[in-house]
């Protein structure tokens, strides 16, 4: 398989994964702009931060009121970060490694494609919004399931796999990240209006707030959403979660080529981050500082994973 | 049904439909339009999807398009096919010789039949390609030969492409699209299948391999890229054969061949069918700046580890020049009469025809020599006044860049409308592939369109469209 078309695979994911998780945070900041008018603006600029989109947004736009920031995060063609410019990229990713897709994932990607260009080519009243990104996650879901359904388990289709779980690492740190502060167990804190928000918004960025009840049986509380968030191997889109899918993926790759890679033991280090610890010791190291460690340490693993299977010349 | 036009129509007469499509006809007599109208709409619906679309060059957009798909067959005899065939073939055989000839010996030259200006003069002409043979001997591995018809019996032979035919996706893509459409049709009417071609273009490309190669070949498609006009068929191609579609910056030179970047290291390759043109293939050789193709390739070719297909500089064979000495180059190689005519064509270049033709531009067909895609012509009967005026000056500055041709009665194949059905004129390309073991032509090939009524012009890129070809069996 050719390197570039192993990259084209993987990046294809990635774009798919990033538009999917910026679709969620619009979401989870529209939710909070119609239910807590106060904090709306507040709660656009840390989404347009935790996309690290903010030194462009100041370039383009005035002011973070929804109808801004929702039209530059989705459909502003100038913006390589909006769902528009990534489901084009992800499309493109899709035309360059064709010959190694199924026909039914060509196809859920192309119609993602033509669906969006489509839904998106006039900005979105309000009215509209939910339905919008309602077909985002709807589409994001159909690329998924056809390559689930339907590819052949070789190296291609770990390569996809590994994209998605990259990119989902990535953003649930960043996600992390930015709200840091609600989430340190502070008694000042502690039954105040604005953690109960950031809580709430937290775990919907991450459409978790249904699952964390089923899976925690506990009020809203910052070290339990917390530990949720980083350690809970269940959750889908946990950090624990996620390395464990890196690590499986580039463990098939291994298997498949026969050999082991500087990737692989980057990853497993990654991994052993989450394994046999508790929240507790998390704090104790400082979660800002764990967080942070973490998205860089995703961004070398990115940067290995590139060379070791030859994406570019 | 019967006809309504001046012009020869392959399908109606004016006593009812031709002998190939009698049962289309009682077929298309019962339908009703609004379920073809619905079939047309699906059919585009499944060209979108599938992503079948080009770029147009020079739009700023660089939007994809759909090149349109008209629903009903150009159907043609089993008796007018074997003569289409037999005529490619030998066209082919003798455009490999002459190929072979003009980068050798250049016996034609000294023997006076085509004049030598025109191989010198010729920016086709790559004199790295001089006493060299490929492997195989095969120059021209894929052709497309264009072909127009005027009358029953009368088929001319408008152009021959030996550099990089593209369309062949759209006559596999138009069958599929067809059985979709109507598989009871083919249910009644027997017609010959096209689905082997990518494993027949496999098969040629293998059979060209270098004889250094060992094993099976290693065969791949190397296209420009994703912004390219016809990359929907070079990785349609590359998918059917089950090849790796490659761009240059994944291939390079190793260890004297050419090698592609998998991920687990670099693979020799054997076969490039190449979608690049020759000025890209090596910015060592050609267009220094050029991105597209892969430095050092033309030295590994020369030293015979790589397969180039075409190979370079087939372009001396297809010009529109060196087309109206083809009678004659047929008949030096072969020693036999051009089974397919030639439409008769007139060299600006000889200063008594450039006054025959600036006299009689409003009834000509003017066309460079080095011209495709249908951009740079005058088509006389259709263009104004001051269109022949603004071109006679072009035509007087550089005469030898221009040959006329008589306007052709191109014949008609009725399309599909809301009102019902509608003549429009037609063109054909069939595909022939070359290898060592022979040369073999997929029945039927790509007829295009000329949508707009009373258009000669077929091209995509100006309005063409595209309809399934039909060749029936016995």
């Amino acid at each position: 398989m050719l390197g570039k078309t192993a990259g084209g695979l993987y990046w294809m994911f990635r774009y798919l994964e990033r538009a999917e998780n910026t679709a969620r945070l619009i979401e989870a900041g529209f939710r909070i702009a119609l239910t807590r008018s106060d904090d709306a603006e507040a709660e656009w600029k840390s989404v347009i931060v935790t996309l690290a989109s903010n030194t462009k947004y100041k370039t383009k736009r005035k002011s973070y009121d929804s109808t801004q920031v929702v039209d530059f995060l989705l459909r502003d063609e100038t913006n390589s970060g909006s769902v528009l410019s990534m489901v084009k990229a992800a499309r493109n990713n899709a035309r360059l490694t064709r010959t190694a897709l199924t026909s039914e994932v060509w196809y859920a990607v192309n119609d993602t494609w033509m669906a969006l260009k489509d839904l998106l080519k006039d900005p979105i009243p309000e009215t509209e919004l939910p339905a919008v990104l309602a077909t985002i996650r709807q589409q994001s879901a159909l690329v998924r399931g056809a390559l689930v359904g339907t590819m052949l388990r070789n190296d291609m289709y770990h390569f996809c796999r590994l994209g998605t779980a990259l990119e989902r690492m990535d953003n649930t740190a960043r996600i992390i990240d930015v709200k840091y502060y609600a989430l340190l167990p502070s008694p000042a804190f502690v039954g105040s209006k604005m953690d109960n928000v950031q809580w709430e918004t937290l775990l919907r960025s991450v459409s978790a707030h249904r699952a964390f009840r089923w899976a925690v049986d506990d009020d809203f509380a910052a070290p339990a959403i917390a530990k949720f968030l980083v350690l809970d191997g269940r959750m889908p889109r946990s950090l624990a979660f996620c390395a464990g899918e890196i690590t499986k993926n580039l463990g098939h790759l291994a298997d498949n080529y026969g050999e082991r890679l500087g990737s692989n033991d980057q990853a497993d280090a990654l991994q052993a981050l989450f394994k046999g610890r508790d929240i507790a010791s998390i704090f104790e190291e400082g979660l800002h500082q764990f967080v942070n460690r973490v998205i860089a340490d995703t961004s070398q693993l990115a940067g290995q994973i590139e060379r070791d299977f030859r994406f570019i010349g | 049904m019967v006809k309504t036009s001046a012009f020869f129509d392959e399908m109606l007469t004016a006593d009812g439909a031709r002998d190939p499509y009698a049962k289309y006809d009682a077929w298309f007599a019962q339908q009703n339009n609004e379920r073809l109208a619905q079939k047309s709409a699906e059919a585009e619906a499944f060209f979108m999807r599938t992503g079948i679309t080009f770029n147009v060059y020079g739009q700023s957009d660089a939007e994809e398009r759909l090149i349109p798909f008209d629903l009903v067959p150009r159907i043609i005899s089993d008796k007018e096919w074997t003569k289409l065939s037999k005529g490619i073939e030998q066209r082919v055989y003798a455009i490999n010789a002459f190929l072979h000839d003009i980068y050798n010996r250049q016996e034609i030259l000294r023997a006076g039949i085509v004049p030598t200006e025109l191989i010198a003069n010729n920016d086709a002409f790559l004199p790295q390609m001089m006493d060299f043979t490929p492997p195989g001997g095969i120059y021209t591995h894929i052709v497309g030969t264009d072909i127009v018809r005027t009358g029953p019996d009368d088929f001319f032979v408008l152009e021959d492409n030996a550099r990089t035919p593209s369309g062949v996706s759209y006559m596999l893509e138009n069958r599929e699209t067809m059985l979709q459409m109507f598989p009871e049709l083919f249910g009644s009417i027997k017609v010959k299948p096209v689905s082997d071609y990518p494993k027949n273009l496999r098969r040629a490309l293998e059979a060209s391999a270098p004889s250094s190669c060992e094993g099976r070949p290693c065969v791949v498609v190397l296209t420009p890229g994703i912004h390219n006009s016809a990359y929907y068929e070079h990785s349609f191609l590359a998918d059917q054969m089950g090849v790796e579609l490659v761009e240059g910056h994944d291939l390079k030179v190793v260890d004297g061949h050419i090698a592609m970047r998998t991920t687990r290291g670099y693979k020799v390759i054997d076969v490039i069918y190449r979608r690049v043109d020759d000025e890209f293939l090596d910015p060592l050789t050609f267009n220094p700046t050029s991105m597209l193709g892969v430095p050092g390739i033309m030295d590994v070719y020369r030293a015979g580890n790589i397969t180039i297909t075409n190979a370079p500089g087939t372009g001396v064979a297809d010009d529109k020049a060196i087309y109206s000495y083809m009678p004659d180059i047929i008949k030096f190689y072969t020693g036999e009469r051009a089974i397919l005519k030639n439409v008769e064509t007139f060299r600006c270049s000889e200063p008594d025809t450039l006054k025959y033709v600036l006299d009689n531009l409003a009834d000509l067909v003017v066309k460079e020599v080095h011209g495709s895609g249908g951009y740079g012509m005058l088509v006389g009967p259709a263009a104004t006044k001051k269109e022949i005026a603004d071109f006679a000056i072009k035509l007087k500055a550089r005469p030898s860049n221009y040959i006329a041709q008589p306007t052709l009665a191109l014949s008609t194949v009725p399309i599909f409308t809301e009102a019902g059905l509608a003549p429009r004129h037609v063109d054909l390309r069939p595909f022939a592939l070359m290898s060592p073991n022979g040369v073999s032509i997929t029945p039927g090939g790509l007829t295009r369109v000329a949508l707009a009524e009373g258009s000669l012009v077929v091209n995509s890129s100006q309005g063409g469209g595209t309809k399934d070809t039909w060749v029936l069996e016995d």
